[in-house]
């Protein structure tokens, strides 16, 4: 990295692009007991994500992929079955597997600086300076550092996005986990972030899960586009995109791949979903 | 400036009505003064030192129970915004007492601590705390919680999630919780300078009371004026900062 070789020592370390993590889902199981009686909302899902892997998880609404998502982040525990990151098992949550939710969950008693800054404070062994260089790095990749003084509402919901991945970015995880990130933007500004977001991840080199519902952005980003069915959650059928990158949303190709996608997903009969295509 | 010279002129506009009034002879002058005669007495009381000295040991009072208030409500806000066991309890009991108008508190508080300092502590500490208690467990209940979901996958814990998220988090309503049990004490305690003597000490209250006792209605409504002050000055200055910043941060409309 050219720009971290001009700084202090640490911060350059913490910059570095690190190995990025092998994810393996086994069995996991996860039921949820609501007034109107229990939901099973994953069913004894296995899946395996290669280190760097780019894979999206497509469904509709209540079809248990941001369960997954959840108890990937350790947010929430599975009743059966195991996540291991690179062998080790998920206990909790840690800052190596950090998560984008969909609503930006930034915090507003502070600017855009310090929600970058706040899980860098977190990591210990970090002078503030080289805190404060890392925040500047990843506000820079974002195109956000005009906004470092700015307040949180202050800024689109497009640039709340951008700081939400500049702060999941910044402790240099090895996993990121996107919950719909997207799914609030106006479609200009989601395809600007679909380039972003390609080479960032070109760059940075993270194994990303990407849960969404629509089915253009799962072929456009994903590596692999895996087809979730609701009641019980299971993972139905597996589609790989080998379309060179960095991918255009509107290219005919893409929309080839996400015809297919889509075909396999009303097969399992969801009428809502073909609206929202 | 503007907005300056108009406000002047409101307050001089007031000034000349009571002139006017004054003057048109409809009460006795010994229950409407002159303005002038309000100056005279405000002039003299700043001269022979009795105003200062009242309103230091007002002030003294007010803040020290104030900031005992803080210090304990704030703790005892978060705990029972925390566990169920504490808010079943304190809670509940926070709710009812904030309920008691705090002078109430006054004769009780002469029963156990009789004309003392502590008595009057006593009364501002009961009126500025459960402002605080509800206030801030009111704050932490309103986080939403991807906040705390946000900074738990970026590896905040227990102190460090009550310090740097949860506290920060609930900041407008504590703040407001704070005005409100700034207002309470500051009630509370004039109420209690006007009820009870307390040799340690003379306050604005009591000047208040015995210009009562002697008729002289220039004092009472002088001293009134200097309360009302204070109260505007307390705002001004200590709150309204306070609130700016929030409203700029969190965006919430200042109008």
């Amino acid at each position: 990295m050219h720009l971290a070789r001009r700084h202090h020592s640490s911060a350059a370390e913490e910059l570095e692009v690190i190995a990025p993590s092998k994810l393996a889902i086994e069995n996991v199981s996860k039921r949820f007991k609501g007034a109107s009686g229990s939901v099973l909302a994953l069913d004894h899902v296995s899946l395996n994500v290669a280190e760097g892997e780019f894979v999206c998880l497509v469904g509709a609404s209540g079809c248990g992929k941001s369960t997954l998502l959840n108890i990937i982040a350790g947010l929430e525990k599975p009743d059966g079955g195991t996540v291991l990151t690179d062998g080790k098992p998920v206990t909790g949550p840690g800052r190596e597997r950090l998560v984008m939710f969909q609503e930006p969950a930034l915090f507003p008693w502070l600017n855009v600086f310090g929600n970058v800054l706040f899980p860098l404070k977190l990591k210990p062994n970090l002078t503030n300076k080289d805190r404060r260089d890392v925040a500047k790095y990843y506000l820079e990749l974002v195109g956000l550092s005009r906004f470092e003084r700015a307040n949180i509402h202050e800024l689109s919901g497009g640039m709340k996005q951008r700081v939400s991945l500049a702060r999941a970015l910044a402790p240099n995880p090895r996993v990121l986990l996107m919950d719909e990130p997207f799914a609030a933007l106006d479609a200009l500004t989601r395809e600007q972030l679909y380039g972003d977001i390609q080479e960032i991840w070109k760059a940075r080199r993270k194994t990303i899960v990407f849960v969404t519902h629509n089915v253009r952005e799962a072929a456009c980003l994903g590596d692999r586009v895996l087809v979730f069915s609701p009641h019980p959650g299971r993972i139905r059928e597996e589609f790989a995109v080998d379309l060179p990158r960095p991918r255009d949303i509107n290219s005919v190709d893409l929309a080839v791949h996400a015809t297919e996608i889509t075909k396999a997903l009303k097969s399992f009969g969801q009428p809502e979903l073909a609206a929202v295509q | 400036m503007k907005r300056f010279l108009l406000a002047a002129l409101f307050f001089a506009v007031l000034l000349l009505i009571w002139e006017a009034l004054y003057r048109a002879k409809i009460w006795s002058p010994v229950l409407l003064p002159s303005p002038q005669q309000v100056a005279l007495y405000l002039e003299g009381a700043v001269v022979d030192g009795t105003l200062a000295k009242a309103t230091v040991i007002t002030m003294r009072r007010l803040l020290i129970g104030y900031l005992i208030g803080l210090v304990v409500g704030l703790p005892l806000g978060l705990l029972t915004a925390r566990w169920k066991l504490f808010g079943d309890t304190v809670g509940t009991m926070a709710l009812g007492l904030q309920t008691l108008p705090s002078v109430c508190w006054v004769p009780l508080a002469l029963l156990w601590f009789g004309q003392t300092e502590a008595a009057m502590l006593f009364v501002v500490v009961m009126g500025t705390l459960w402002s605080v208690v509800i206030a801030t467990e009111t704050g932490v209940r309103n986080v939403p919680p991807i906040y705390r979901r946000a900074a738990l996958t970026m590896g905040s814990k227990c102190l460090h999630m009550w310090f740097k998220v949860i506290l920060p988090a609930s900041l407008p309503f504590i703040v407001s919780g704070m005005k409100q049990g700034w207002a309470f004490a500051w009630r509370s305690l004039m109420a209690a300078e006007i009820f009870v003597t307390i040799l340690t000490g003379f306050g604005l209250g009591q000047l208040l009371h015995y210009g009562r006792e002697l008729s002289a209605m220039e004092q009472v409504i002088g001293i009134m004026i200097v309360i009302v002050v204070i109260g505007l000055l307390a705002d001004k200055i200590f709150f309204s900062p306070i609130e700016r910043f929030l409203h700029r941060r969190w965006g919430t409309s200042q109008a």
